[in-house]
């Protein structure tokens, strides 16, 4: 059986993890490859990087960290921020990135999605949504969930899955950093909307809101943040819960 | 040893050559048919869509040359794929090293199939030290049927080849190289074959 993925994801700003991490003795917790080289032993099944660097010149530093994580690094890794084109993603791939991740550009020009999908095949594109549910409508909101869109989530998951996704990173602003759950509700509309793997992301704050997006919210994949950074969930615990409330991980 | 990869520009290897490094190997990009014939061991990769990857292996006439190989050859992915009869992506004709034929997953799941899944049924020395039930990463949309050929199954709505070999010839569906401690041991296997 396909197991659920359980996906650290790392702030990455000039080459260096930006959130405070604290969960085990690493002599460097602002390296993103030492941090890492720690995930995958400690049982993540990828990691997300996402570089919120503003500048151009910082991306060459990403594709210094890029390289250096696909060297060390023995499971799948998706690298997002600031990539706006084909020959951004074609210089990430051959870094050794395993997927991108795009989110704004995508929505800017929704043409690129095709254009990565044609030219690298859909297995490496992922778009990332970020949605606001106001009222009783989730609409998307680019650069980081500060700036509100007319555009609905529904509609513009149909429409990345057309034109070549091959996954979606669902975010929702409502619930990110509440530490609340998942937008469970939302999730599960989205995965049988569409016919891609769906990774949940905004909420986590216990081991039951990962078994409860799963089971209710249908997603293939949960991402998180501060606590697996901060320690306050070990993967592993997670995982044998998981297991033990019938849901398939790799342990 | 002599450890080449072949090169047809069908996607991305920088991972594959990292594996290897991280076993002490220096894996050498090729797409020089002499290279390849004195070759030790082959690693065929591929990632992309199977009529133009095709395309590219006829253009520089490697799908007349990889058939014919004697040394321990390793197709990865698309690759394995490649080396089937039959694609139905882009309706394709293989290299015939496989005796199978390759199909998409129907919508009744997630296509692509992403992530980690089971290995079993285990029947070569490829899977030396290797458990069954382990788990391998995988990213695809077409699978090869399951034939007399299959050395390892998975199941993802169907028990379909997730490893097969002939001979000389290896293939896997799973990514080795993304497969943590097991991909590992799975590449140290086919350089000890």
């Amino acid at each position: 059986m396909l197991t659920k993925r359980i996906v650290p994801c790392l702030d990455i700003k000039d080459g260096r993890t930006v959130k405070g991490v604290n969960f085990v003795d690493l002599r460097d917790a602002g390296d993103p490859v030492e941090l890492a080289k720690q995930y995958a032993l400690l049982g993540a099944d990828e990691l997300v990087f996402l570089d919120i660097s503003a500048t151009q010149e910082k991306r060459k530093t990403m594709h210094d960290m890029v390289l250096k994580v696909a060297e060390q690094v023995n499971i799948p890794f998706t690298v997002g921020g600031g990539i706006s084109s084909v020959a951004d993603v074609d210089d990430l791939l051959h870094c050794g990135a395993d997927k991108v991740s795009i989110n704004s550009s995508a929505v800017k020009r929704p043409e690129l999605i095709n254009e990565l999908s044609q030219k690298f095949g859909s297995q490496c594109v992922v778009v990332a949504i970020d949605a606001k549910k106001i009222g009783e409508k989730w609409f998307l909101h680019l650069a980081g969930g500060t700036i509100p869109t007319e555009i609905k989530l529904f509609e513009w998951a149909k429409e990345v899955e057309e034109r070549g996704a091959g996954e979606i990173l669902f975010t929702s602003m409502n619930h990110d950093g509440t530490k609340a759950g998942f937008a469970n509700e939302a999730l599960a509309k989205l995965s049988d909307l569409v016919n891609i793997p769906i990774i949940a992301s905004g909420g986590a704050g216990t081991i039951q809101h990962f078994a409860d997006t799963f089971k209710i919210g249908k997603a293939d994949a949960a991402l998180a943040a501060s606590v697996f950074h901060f320690g306050e969930i070990p993967i592993i615990e997670l995982k044998k819960e998981l297991r033990k409330q019938n849901i398939e991980v790799r342990l | 040893m002599d450890l080449r990869i072949v090169n047809y520009g069908a996607g991305n290897i920088k991972s594959i050559q990292f594996a290897f490094q991280r076993l002490g190997y220096d894996a050498v990009l090729t797409s020089d048919s002499n290279e390849i014939l004195k070759a030790d061991k082959i690693i065929f990769p591929g990632v992309g869509e199977a009529s133009s990857a095709m395309r590219k292996l006829k253009e520089s006439g490697l799908d007349t040359l990889i058939p014919q190989l004697k040394q321990p050859v390793l197709g990865i992915c698309l690759g394995m794929q490649l080396m089937c009869n039959h694609t139905e992506e882009g309706d394709t004709q293989g290299l015939g090293i496989f005796h199978t034929t390759v199909k998409r997953f129907s919508n009744n799941v997630k296509v692509p199939q992403m992530g980690w899944n089971t290995v079993k049924n285990l029947k070569s020395d490829l899977f030396k030290n290797i458990s069954e039930g382990d788990y391998m990463y995988l990213v695809h949309s077409y699978y090869a049927e399951h034939c007399n050929e299959t050395i390892a199954i998975s199941d993802y709505e169907i028990e379909y080849a997730s490893a097969l070999e002939n001979e000389n010839f290896f293939g896997v569906q799973f990514h080795p190289e993304k497969s943590g401690k097991t991909g590992e041991q799975l590449l140290k296997n086919f350089l000890d074959l």
